[in-house]
């Protein structure tokens, strides 16, 4: 302890006495990790913000009834021998109704459902929204109007209009804002929609929203339930979707592969949905270590220089100290002291640039026409990448000081004192 | 008197540039408060000798005994531990920490050791520049002093943990009259006041003359 006190004096003074060398050392540090510090804040960030996005615009789970192409021919149902090779060219899928059976009740079991927080029913459909003679092709939804916006939180979402108007209209819709803007409808307005079965239904439009981006604003509009099987001629059992949220999402995969079992239909859950967006988190994430850790080395390197040519300088106070009685280890606690001390300082003052920059990119506008409504770029603020910030910058000096540190320990007095 | 030094058959080998037996089986004792002065013609290996003896360099053959302890041996770490305790040394090139006051550069082996308190180590180590007639030096810088005043710090540092022995590699190598006779004087005091054994490497015959005992050598041995 005594001697690391002693250790820790001499490293200052001989740090104080270098003033523009040990400064220049903390600033790679420093370099280093407010890169890292603003790469892992923003990249974060963009990854809460996909993950958002994928949670706001698609439900947990979502349970459908998917046109199959691979039932078993007729002949193979017929003479059921394993050994026989039957083969059918070009079969076509039945046609069949993608509706799930029984969906209401199956609706009123997953409400009972431990975990999930509102169940709701969907009938979704292509159709084309008519604007004079041109036709946008996009999806309509069926919906119970309040189930769906506990779901996605449709309120907020609500760019012109109420939610409710729905339910006071029985011929009433809610159009995605750039889609309003694309047929140039205003709330009042009515429009004519088709089927691809060639039916055709005049509604009033009655709310706009913004889910804030493209994919979705641009060609998805909600009408009632009733409304959707009207215009395709269903019954009023006709549902094609049930879509679930739950209390934690991160149960939604489990949860899945459990529903896909007891009822039969495909279920499938947010993270298989959004699958191209989240995959962008991976590279991101390896992008983020991959550049900083080269910040690291670099800065790493910078100091590993700076310790060297400063031990080469000290030959003679080595020789001194450790004809006075100075130990190899005592010898090694003085440089790398110095080089901790240059690892921590530059550690803090790299978080605080970091937070800084990280902050200047947190209200920096985020450029319009991307397909993405938010106002400034997406960053996250934690204290864990703070403090791995630091650990970073401690242990890289550590490592970095370590070898030049164990030279000056190594140096043979005699042979400096002699000259 | 007490035996305090003892070096017994030392051997000593160079390889580089070319193999060459520097030091041929050199023995020789030093008392408890004697003064002595190593002399010799350059290369005769008196500055090898001395620094085998400050236990700096451990590549010999032969054996080595200081203050009733074999020192041969003994890992570096031990080694380093005997010379903060045991030895002080000057050498010709002053060799004070520039960054560091005087005073500091004096303290630094007091606070290694570790004996006393930093309060008690700082008064001893003001004690030993006083001795010096250094005091009012003790606040400045090394890098700010003469080499006569550097000289005399060094010593007093050489002196602040009370060593039994002080060795000196031309410890006024470097210095004008005036100054060497000052330091002459200190270390008279230092072997007959406080018994402690002074060995001198020196080229300055007046120097040695006027110590107590006069080894010489020459060609790796010692002839006298």
């Amino acid at each position: 302890m005594r001697n690391l006190r002693l250790a820790l004096d001499i490293a200052i003074t001989h740090l104080l006495a270098k003033k523009r060398q040990t400064i220049i050392a903390m600033l790679g540090v420093m370099f280093g990790i407010s890169m890292f510090i603003v790469m892992i804040s923003f990249m974060q960030g963009v990854n809460q913000f996909t993950l958002d996005l994928a949670l706001d615009g698609s439900p947990h789970v979502r349970i459908y009834n998917p046109i199959k192409n691979d039932r078993t021919s007729i002949i193979e149902q017929q003479n059921p021998d394993a050994d026989a090779l039957y083969v059918v060219h070009h079969q076509k899928p039945k046609s069949e109704l993608p509706k799930i059976k029984n969906g209401m009740r199956i609706l009123h079991e997953l409400e009972q459902w431990p975990g999930v927080q509102q169940a709701a029913p969907n009938l979704s459909t292509q159709v084309f929204y008519n604007s004079g003679s041109v036709q946008f092709a996009g999806n309509m939804i069926g919906c119970d109007i309040l189930k769906e916006n506990v779901l996605y939180d449709l309120e907020n979402k609500m760019v012109e209009g109420n939610l409710e108007d729905l339910l006071t209209n029985t011929d009433g819709i809610l159009l995605g804002d750039e889609l309003a803007e694309k047929m140039n409808v205003k709330v009042g307005d009515r429009i004519s929609i088709s089927t691809p079965q060639g039916n055709l239904l005049l509604m009033r439009v009655v709310g706009t929203f913004s889910f804030g981006f493209s994919a979705v604003d641009g060609i998805r509009s909600y009408a009632t339930l009733a409304s959707v099987q009207k215009i395709l001629q269903k019954d009023p059992q006709y549902i094609t979707d049930l879509v679930i949220r739950l209390e934690d999402y991160t149960q939604a995969k489990a949860l899945a592969k459990t529903l896909t079992t007891i009822y039969g239909y495909t279920a499938e859950d947010w993270e298989t949905t959004n699958a191209a967006i989240l995959a962008g988190e991976v590279i991101r994430n390896v992008m983020t270590f991959v550049v900083s850790l080269a910040m690291l080395v670099v800065a790493g390197f910078g100091i590993y220089n700076i310790m060297n040519m400063s031990i080469i300088n000290k030959l003679k106070d080595i020789a001194i100290l450790k004809a006075t009685g100075f130990e190899s280890r005592n010898i090694v606690s003085i440089f790398l002291m110095q080089s901790i001390i240059i690892g921590l300082l530059g550690g803090i003052l790299g978080v605080m640039v970091g937070g800084f920059f990280s902050y200047l990119i947190s209200i920096t506008p985020f450029p319009s026409g991307t397909g993405f409504n938010i106002p400034t770029f997406p960053v996250l603020f934690e204290v864990k990448y703070y403090v791995l910030g630091i650990v970073f910058g401690f242990l890289t000096t550590l490592f970095a000081g370590w070898f030049p540190s164990r030279r000056a320990s190594k140096v043979d007095p005699v042979a400096i004192i002699r000259g | 008197m007490q035996t305090i030094l003892k070096a017994d058959n030392i051997v000593k080998h160079f390889y580089q540039p070319e193999p060459f037996e520097v030091l041929k089986g050199v023995s020789f004792e030093a008392k408890k408060g004697e003064f002595l002065s190593v002399i010799g013609k350059s290369g005769c290996g008196k500055s090898t000798l001395l620094y085998i003896l400050s236990t700096l360099d451990t590549d010999y053959q032969g054996s080595l005994q200081m203050n009733g302890e074999t020192l041969t041996g003994l890992t570096q770490n031990a080694l380093s531990r005997f010379r903060n305790e045991h030895l002080g040394f000057v050498f010709q090139f002053h060799y004070l920490l520039p960054e560091f006051t005087a005073l500091k550069n004096v303290m630094l082996p007091a606070l290694k050791l570790g004996k006393y308190s930093d309060k008690e180590i700082e008064e001893r180590a003001y004690e030993k520049l006083s001795w010096m007639d250094m005091q009012d030096y003790a606040l400045k810088p090394a890098s700010r002093l003469s080499g006569g005043q550097q000289q005399r710090v060094a010593i007093a540092r050489a002196l602040v943990n009370d060593p039994a022995i002080i060795m000196g590699d031309e410890p006024t190598g470097n210095l004008d009259q005036a100054n060497t006779q000052i330091i002459f004087d200190i270390f008279m005091k230092l072997s007959k006041e406080n018994g402690q054994t002074i060995i001198a490497v020196t080229h300055d015959t007046d120097f040695a003359s006027a110590s107590d005992r006069i080894i010489e050598m020459s060609d790796g041995t010692v002839i006298n």
